[in-house]
């Protein structure tokens, strides 16, 4: 994971199963209805997290991508 | 015996195999789903040679029906996420396991038993319910719930049998306090949950689904009329059914599953989890030796033991795996212990190993349908663990382990009974 990564949750798919806050806690987190969302500052892809992608992988709905930022 | 060495278990699943080359050479005859496990941690011999022709096998159900079983880790993901394949039950075609379950009327399951959107709307009306923070704010009630059952088991032993002692009362509880059903009535629902997953008839299934509905439906009637408490099912009913939110029918479909399924699966999860443990003494040292270790143990155990084993879909389009095309109208069935010990994910799969990364197992299922309350689980799991065997050091089997009665293949996995001693 490099910091030219962007992370996008989709909260029109996720099911609030809280696998990513589970595997990279850092990065991840849920709010009060369950639905995954970044923690503050991490919208960059966590500084290098090296969880990150296995938090992608660990959704059971596909609803976390990670997108390289141009440059 | 060393614990991670297969080889010398007697049981494990590679001392029964049969020679690969000769069933990846040509398509073997469809093999009977599903099977009784014959060592409770591993997948039925019989299922051995499913391994061969991963990730996909012919399977021949109960009724004669053909279906198709998938045991690869890859494609039981990718189809388990794959919205061509539906849960609804009541599809016409919908393929059957056994035979308690083979009844024209089947009624709606709710949850698991429903696709989307209908099914997106329950789960995002309890998903706030069940999450990875409101399952760490229930440690200290789990925590207490642990230490008061061994308190009284321990007052009235040994030896004791773990699961009418322990491994039940547990998450019955648990799930009580958490939804607002009074564990005073549990004999009652518990023996019908039995009933409903274990009975010997469709007869049997069907009166022990209506007497929790009826149970169910009048202690919603209840909270809706009178004074509501805290639980999740007092929530829905004042924040949900009084709104006009959820009908009452769906209200009490949902509350039987999550009652069934709250209590049931980490029951059985904690059994089997103890005797797997107990027959692994080396790894069981290593854990006592580093609580660190509990929640990997965990995970490893959710892996291994796949409880859940034979996730049912009915494909209502063409969907192709692997170069094979499953076609719209047939059944398709998971074998998550079998997808579990992919050995292309899962190195020296059929070891009990607390180090391994045991995560993107499929024991909580996958995609839409992975268990709600898995967080639920996973905190009820260590804490019933790790204090079941820092509290009794001396922790071991009260017979020998091979008369030890588990549950057959055609329900959830777990111990029977669990004799121990300390």
């Amino acid at each position: 994971m490099h910091t030219g990564t962007r992370i996008d949750i989709d909260r029109d798919v996720c099911i609030g199963a809280g696998q990513c806050a589970l595997t990279a806690p850092a990065v991840f987190t849920q709010d009060d209805d369950g639905y995954s969302t970044l923690r503050p500052g991490r919208e960059d892809g966590g500084h290098g997290d090296a969880m990150v992608g296995e938090a992608v992988r660990a959704c059971p709905v596909g609803a976390i991508t990670l997108s390289r930022q141009g440059g | 015996m060393t614990a991670s060495s297969t080889s010398s278990d007697p049981s494990s699943p590679s001392a029964s195999a049969t020679a690969p080359e000769a069933l990846a050479a040509e398509p073997s005859a469809p093999v009977a789903f599903p099977q009784d496990r014959t060592c409770p941690y591993h997948p039925p011999a019989a299922y051995d040679p499913l391994r061969a022709t991963r990730p996909l096998a012919r399977i021949t159900l109960f009724d004669g029906r053909p279906a198709w079983l998938v045991t690869g880790h890859a494609a039981a993901r990718a189809l388990l996420a794959d919205p061509r394949l539906s849960s609804d039950r009541t599809r016409p075609g919908f393929p059957v396991a056994t035979a308690r379950f083979g009844s024209p009327r089947r009624r709606r399951t709710a949850l698991l038993g429903v696709d989307d959107p209908e099914h997106h709307t329950q789960r995002r009306m309890l998903a706030p319910s069940f999450t990875l923070r409101r399952a760490a704010a229930l440690r200290p009630g789990i925590r207490r719930v642990v230490d008061g059952r061994l308190d009284a088991m321990i007052a009235q032993g040994p030896p004791a049998d773990l699961v009418a002692a322990f491994a039940l009362p547990v998450p019955s509880m648990v799930i009580c306090s958490l939804l607002g059903v009074p564990y005073a009535d549990h004999e009652f629902f518990e023996e019908q949950s039995r009933r409903l997953l274990r009975g010997p008839s469709v007869e049997d299934t069907l009166d022990a689904r209506d007497r929790l509905d009826e149970y169910l439906g009048g202690l919603i009637d209840r909270k809706r009329t009178g004074p509501c408490g805290d639980g999740v099912l007092d929530d829905l009913v004042r924040e949900r059914l009084r709104e006009g939110g959820v009908d009452r029918d769906e209200l009490v479909a949902l509350a039987v599953i999550l009652l069934i399924a709250g209590h049931e699966t980490t029951a059985n999860m904690i059994s089997l989890g103890t005797y797997t443990l107990l027959r692994h003494p080396d790894r069981l040292a290593e854990l006592r030796g580093d609580p660190a270790l509990v929640p990997a143990a965990v995970e490893e155990l959710l892996r291994m033991l796949s409880i859940a084993d034979g996730l049912l879909r009915l494909a209502t389009e063409d969907v192709e795996v692997a170069g094979t095309v499953i076609r719209a109208g047939e059944g398709v069935l998971f074998a998550t212990s079998v997808v579990n010990r992919d050995d292309t994910v899962y190195a020296d799969p059929d070891a009990l190993d607390l180090h391994r990364p045991a995560r993107h197992h499929v024991a909580f299922g996958f995609g839409v349908h992975q268990c709600l309350g898995q967080n639920l689980a996973r905190a009820e799991l260590e804490i019933a663990l790790q204090t079941l065997f820092a509290r009794l050091p001396g922790l071991r089997l009260a017979i020998p382990a091979d008369r030890i009665p588990f549950k057959p293949g055609d329900t959830i996995q777990g111990m029977l009974e669990l004799p121990v001693t300390w």
